[in-house]
């Protein structure tokens, strides 16, 4: 061949091997080029961008970005820093806030963001006919509640006034301790009133979405992705580094994971459980795990059967190896749940009550016999619930062949498709279920007020009046130090009780590329892009 | 009904099946019976699904761990000799699994094509010969059927009759019967117009033995066809009424949910997915054979090439 | 087969589609578990504003004629799972998907599938009849869950050659359309050969080789036409179905097609989504398989209707 057909042959290569998007397809998240772009998994479809109507973490990643609260949270240890309200001041009682409002926060169209946009939002989440499923949110301002069911139909009664543009003062039904953090849900984000009023449904659509945040709405293409870019009128975007980011929602944990290795994404949402062991030993820096406010365990019915015996319900607590379950099975670095609520959540330490491993299989064994059940003979059939996913699977797998070795008891195992479940669950036709909660906020009572008597979320039949009081009393006390002792006294009724079967503090395991900087762990696993910018990556 | 067929005249009547009397319904399987033993493929494959239902039989007696046996601290290994095929995710040896998920597995497979084709070829072949305003009226609900959403249709059933072992089948049976129903009123249509049939027929033989005697026969060959595919997608539509809670129970495994459990281990240790694979395709394959010799030995005109 | 004829079978649709939407509503809601159920549970005074918002305190009747109400004016409601959406738009953004990624898998599957039965059915019981069907077997036997995957594996991430997943470039419509179109290939190419040498064996196709045709004519001239009767009526429901999307294959390589909405909405008891995808797929199937009966007529010139 002579000189000319070698250019030629690999011009062509190179057309080709362009034509095949390979190139692109090769090239990590874009840094040094002068424009930074970051492609992240919110791991679902959202339900929606309006705030008001959203229920979960699919929404929370995007909101966050879109929105700026009043107060936002520190990127690492979450302390309540100024968002929107530069400064605020809080009343003896702690029933009283006034918030200092900056004067260059700006919507995304221009305008001012003031006082009355957070007096307005409120009041939209809380009127009946938006029927906002997290209204309960909101509750803590006063009047709230008798607003939202309808009992209080005039909407200036509720406990938010603004004072003048930039200064808005709150009055809560009770002392709120976590009221600042609570400031940071996106259900209390402000929208913009007049967007909302044109547009009806459709606001919350690229053309017509108005929103405060770093970052503004390009486009959203249902299961698709949503692209967002940064916004000029953001008071600080001289300190937002990320120009662009794409969000796709990819539910399929193994896609997910082939994605971020084929670099179409920088940050998953999630690992496969298989593929945990094979991850934990990258040494590339790309593994993450980290604390997350949330507790695994499985919910024990103590209405019906052989469980109405407190005796039971502990013999099976401390005959499951809660350290080999976190090792084997779960695999993501978990710790073993030795009480109900996470360690450390709001600084609070729940007492260690439940063994890790099988130290007290004895005490088990001889519990079970007192309840007429000698090795496990004659123990009635009952059964294990879960919903269908593979990894609950495992593990009710798993904690029925422990029950069987360690006490001799045979237990069924089903599953149901989600909503039966949760039908079953709320009804109580269950034996044992597995469940599991992930705090809305950073304070023990999101974990501890689940198990009052009348709370919704209970759903085990478990009923104590002592333990509704210890609750209500860490409600109503503003020290942190006596409200302590409040969680303790309920959380130590609740292991005596045990109508909870703890198994885990949850973990989040994700992938990042390593030159991704700025998205820090932190135990709600709340990400604002503008603490995140991209390294140029060597080479 | 139209009464002509412009064919009769200009085609040369070949052999239909020209007995009536009722030895011919015997011979016919006799003759079919040793046509497939002839046929060495199919004789295999039948041999080998035999011993594979043998083998099902015998499970409890030569498996050699409990299905549910776990080691914890051996989880995903890889095949040796005391694991032979190796473990899955909870250290369970998987070659026990295998066995016992073929007893599930094959029950299901059978027993729910079974369902489907009797119910398909009847409707199928009743709609495509009667014709008219019954065939309209019967095609129209195979259409509504459908449409049903299947989610909700397992779901509610499962309310009112639990989860029942009957109800996986009927389950099962329900997506694969309509299509089959619509294959054979295809071949009945397209067959009713024979000659053969219209010889019948002018010589009084009721419309039911018609269908039984003339029609089912001739449409065996895509029935049979259609039914070795059947087998499989229905071992693993079960993986997916699993998911629905209808399925095998945990901590049993069957054929369907062992190959999409080793999909997801895929990369980290593939003998999860290669042996129930292969199990499966073995098994899909020994079917054909058996299927297609079957097809040869029942077809009615003892046609060979 | 007449104009009466398709006017009367069209006329026919009318009362099979008031059948379809009665059954489907009210089938819907007596599965246990209703759309705003979730693990944190809604505290009852805010469900009742939901209830009262999408008009779920209403008597099911009411409800019932709401619906026809609302359908007769094309409208499907608005999603109760995604907040902002309506069903009408959710089909409009999600169907083309579905059907572009259908379609390319069906040229696949036709291709490969008719031209694999073919060969095995005109030499059977050589090489070019167990390779084919070898193929056609593990086709069945690796349903999409494992092909899609694996192909993924071999191309994507070892290969480097295409993208995991997404719905942009052309590059993005190989893998899924392949792994689509390989599972009904398998399908196709059983029914082909079986059909074909079911017909082989018949009347006119001897009187056809006596007439000293070769064989290959026979088979394209003759047998083809009525051999693919099976083929056919198994297209007429698989067309619906690849046509209005295949949740597994659409997860896989995250396409934001219509066919996960088909199991995600019935998971989450998304009434609307549920009535509005029971209703395409249905119109869809009544479409195919109308469009089935004509082409048996073509394929075999003594079906006839009357």
């Amino acid at each position: 061949m002579t000189r000319k057909s070698y250019l030629i042959v690999g011009a062509l290569a190179l057309a080709l091997v362009d034509l095949l998007g390979l190139y692109s397809l090769r090239t990590p998240a874009k840094a040094a080029a002068g424009k930074q772009v970051i492609r992240i998994n919110n791991g679902a479809e959202p339900k929606t961008l309006d705030p008001h109507g959203a229920t979960g973490v699919y929404e929370d990643l995007l909101l966050r970005q879109i929105y700026e609260p009043l107060v936002a949270r520190d990127a690492k240890d979450l302390h309540p820093i100024p968002g929107v309200a530069e400064s605020w001041k809080m009343s003896k009682d702690g029933k009283e806030y006034t918030f200092k409002l900056r004067t260059n926060a700006k919507w995304s169209n221009g305008e001012p963001v003031t006082a009355e946009d957070f007096v307005y939002a409120w009041k939209r989440i809380l009127d009946p006919k938006t029927a906002s499923e997290y209204a309960s949110m909101a509750y803590p301002l006063k009047n709230a509640k008798g607003i939202n069911t309808g009992e209080i139909k005039d909407f200036t009664k509720l406990g938010a006034k603004a004072v003048d543009a930039h200064t808005l003062k709150v009055t809560l039904e009770n002392p709120t301790p976590y009221f600042l953090s609570l400031l940071d849900h996106y259900s209390l984000y402000p929208v913009y009133k007049k967007s909302v009023d044109t547009h009806g449904d459709r606001w919350t659509r690229p053309e017509n979405f108005v929103g405060n945040g770093a970052y503004n709405l390009k486009s959203w293409e249902i299961n698709k992705s949503i692209v967002m870019v940064k916004s000029p009128t953001y008071w600080d975007n001289a300190a937002v580094k990320i120009d662009e980011a794409t969000f796709f929602p990819v539910d399929n944990l193994d896609t997910e994971e082939k994605m971020f290795r084929t670099k179409q994404i920088d940050v998953t949402r999630e690992i496969p459980p298989e593929k945990l062991p094979f991850w934990q030993k990258d040494k590339t820096g790309v593994f993450v795990s980290s604390d997350y406010l949330g507790t695994y365990y499985f919910r024990l019915n103590v209405t019906k059967g052989p469980l109405k015996d407190v005796r039971i319900r502990k013999a099976l607590n401390l005959a499951i190896d809660r350290e080999k379950l976190v090792k084997y099975v779960s695999r993501g670095n978990q710790n073993p749940a030795l009480a109900y609520t996470p360690p450390g959540t709001g600084g609070y330490n729940p007492p260690k009550v439940l063994p890790g491993d099988l130290s007290r299989l004895a005490e088990a064994k001889k519990l079970l016999a007192d309840a007429g059940f000698p090795a496990g003979k004659g123990f009635p059939k009952i059964e294990i619930l879960y919903n269908t996913q593979e990894i609950h699977k495992k593990m009710s797998e798993a904690i029925q062949a422990m029950w069987k070795e360690n006490l001799g008891i045979e237990v069924g195992i089903i599953n149901q498709e989600w909503k039966v479940y949760l039908n079953s669950m709320k009804t109580l036709s269950y034996d044992v279920a597995r469940a599991g909660w992930i705090g809305d906020y950073n304070d023990p009572n999101t974990f501890l007020e689940n198990f009052m008597t009348t709370n919704g979320n209970n759903m085990t039949g478990f009923a104590n009046k002592a333990y509704d009081n210890a609750v209500i009393a860490s409600q109503k006390e503003v020290n942190l130090e006596k409200r302590k002792v409040h969680f303790a006294e309920a959380e130590k009724i609740l292991l005596d009780e045990l109508p909870v079967l703890p198994v885990y503090i949850w973990r989040r395991n994700f992938l990042k590329a390593t030159n991704v900087q700025g998205w820090y762990p932190n135990i709600q696993d709340l990400h604002t892009l503008k603490d995140v910018w991209l390294e140029a990556t060597p080479g | 009904m139209s009464s002509t067929t412009t064919f009769m005249n200009t085609i040369p009547i070949a052999k239909p099946i020209e007995e009536d009397d009722d030895s011919v319904g015997n011979s016919l399987w006799k003759d079919a019976y040793h046509r497939l033993l002839k046929n060495k493929l199919a004789t295999f494959g039948g041999a080998f699904i035999l011993l594979e239902v043998f083998i099902c039989l015998i499970t409890p007696w030569i498996a050699p761990y409990g299905f549910d046996t776990q080691t914890l601290e051996l989880t995903l290994a890889k095949p040796s000799a005391a694991h032979w095929l190796g473990t899955d995710a909870l250290g369970r040896d998987l070659f026990t699994r295998l066995l016992y998920g073929g007893r599930i597995s094959m029950m299901v497979g059978f027993l729910a094509s079974m369902v489907s084709v009797i119910v398909g070829v009847v409707y199928g072949a009743i709609s495509g010969f009667i014709g008219g305003k019954l065939d309209n009226f019967m095609m129209r609900v195979v259409d509504v059927l459908f449409a049903l959403p299947f989610v909700f249709l397992v779901i509610i059933l499962m309310v009112y009759f639990g989860r029942n072992i009957i109800l996986l089948f009927i389950a099962l049976g329900f997506t694969q019967w309509l299509t089959m129903a619509r294959i054979v009123r295809g071949q009945v249509i397209s067959l009713k117009e024979k000659e053969f049939v219209e010889a019948a027929r002018s010589l009084g033989i009721s419309n039911w033995n018609i269908i039984k005697r003339h029609l089912i026969p001739n449409t065996l060959g895509p029935v049979i066809v259609y039914l070795t595919l059947t087998v499989p997608s229905v071992i693993l539509d079960e993986a997916f009424l699993s998911f629905l809670g209808l399925g095998v129970q945990a901590p049993m495994a069957s054929w369907g949910t062992l190959i999409s459990n080793g999909v997801e281990v895929m990369e980290i240790a593939p003998w999860a997915l290669i042996f129930p694979a292969i199990t499966l395709s073995g098994t899909l394959f020994s079917l054909n054979f058996l299927g297609d010799g079957l097809r040869d030995a029942l077809d009615p005109k003892g046609a060979k090439d | 087969m007449g104009l009466r004829y398709l006017l009367g079978r069209l006329a026919v649709m009318i009362p099979v589609f008031i059948v379809v939407v009665t059954v489907v509503f009210f089938m819907i809601r007596f599965a246990p578990g209703g759309p705003f159920d979730s693990e944190k549970q809604v505290p009852p005074d805010i469900l009742k504003n939901l209830n009262a918002k999408y008009h779920l305190d209403e008597s099911l009747a009411k409800q019932y004629v709401r619906y026809w109400g609302d359908l007769s004016r094309f409208d499907l409601g608005p999603s109760f799972k995604y907040a902002n959406r309506t069903v009408n738009e959710i089909i409009a953004e999600s169907l083309p998907v579905s059907a572009e990624l259908g379609l390319i898998s069906l040229v696949w599957a036709l291709l490969i599938g008719v031209t694999a039965g073919g060969l095995a059915a005109l030499k059977p019981n050589s090489l070019y009849d167990y390779i084919p069907m070898s193929f056609s077997i593990l086709g069945i036997c690796l349903p999409t869950f494992v092909i899609g995957p694996l192909l993924v594996l071999v191309f994507a991430v070892w290969g480097g050659w295409l993208p995991v997943g997404g719905w942009n470039t052309w590059q993005d419509r190989l893998l899924p359309s392949l792994t689509l179109g390989f599972a009904y290939a398998a399908y196709i190419s059983r029914l082909t050969r079986g059909g074909l040498m079911e017909i082989r064996s018949q009347d006119f196709i001897r009187t056809a080789r006596a007439k000293g045709l070769s064989e290959g004519k026979v088979i394209v001239k003759h047998a083809l036409r009525g051999g693919l009767l099976p083929v056919v009526s198994y297209l007429g429901p698989a067309m619906a179905g690849i046509i209005s999307g295949a949740l597994v294959t659409e997860q896989i390589f995250n396409i934001p097609g219509l066919g996960r909405f088909f199991i995600q909405s019935a998971v989450n008891r998304d009434y609307t989504v549920v009535m509005g995808t029971s209703l395409l797929y249905f119109s869809l199937i009544f479409v195919a398989n109308f469009c089935v009966d004509i082409v048996y007529v073509f394929l075999d010139p003594r079906v006839r209707y009357e």
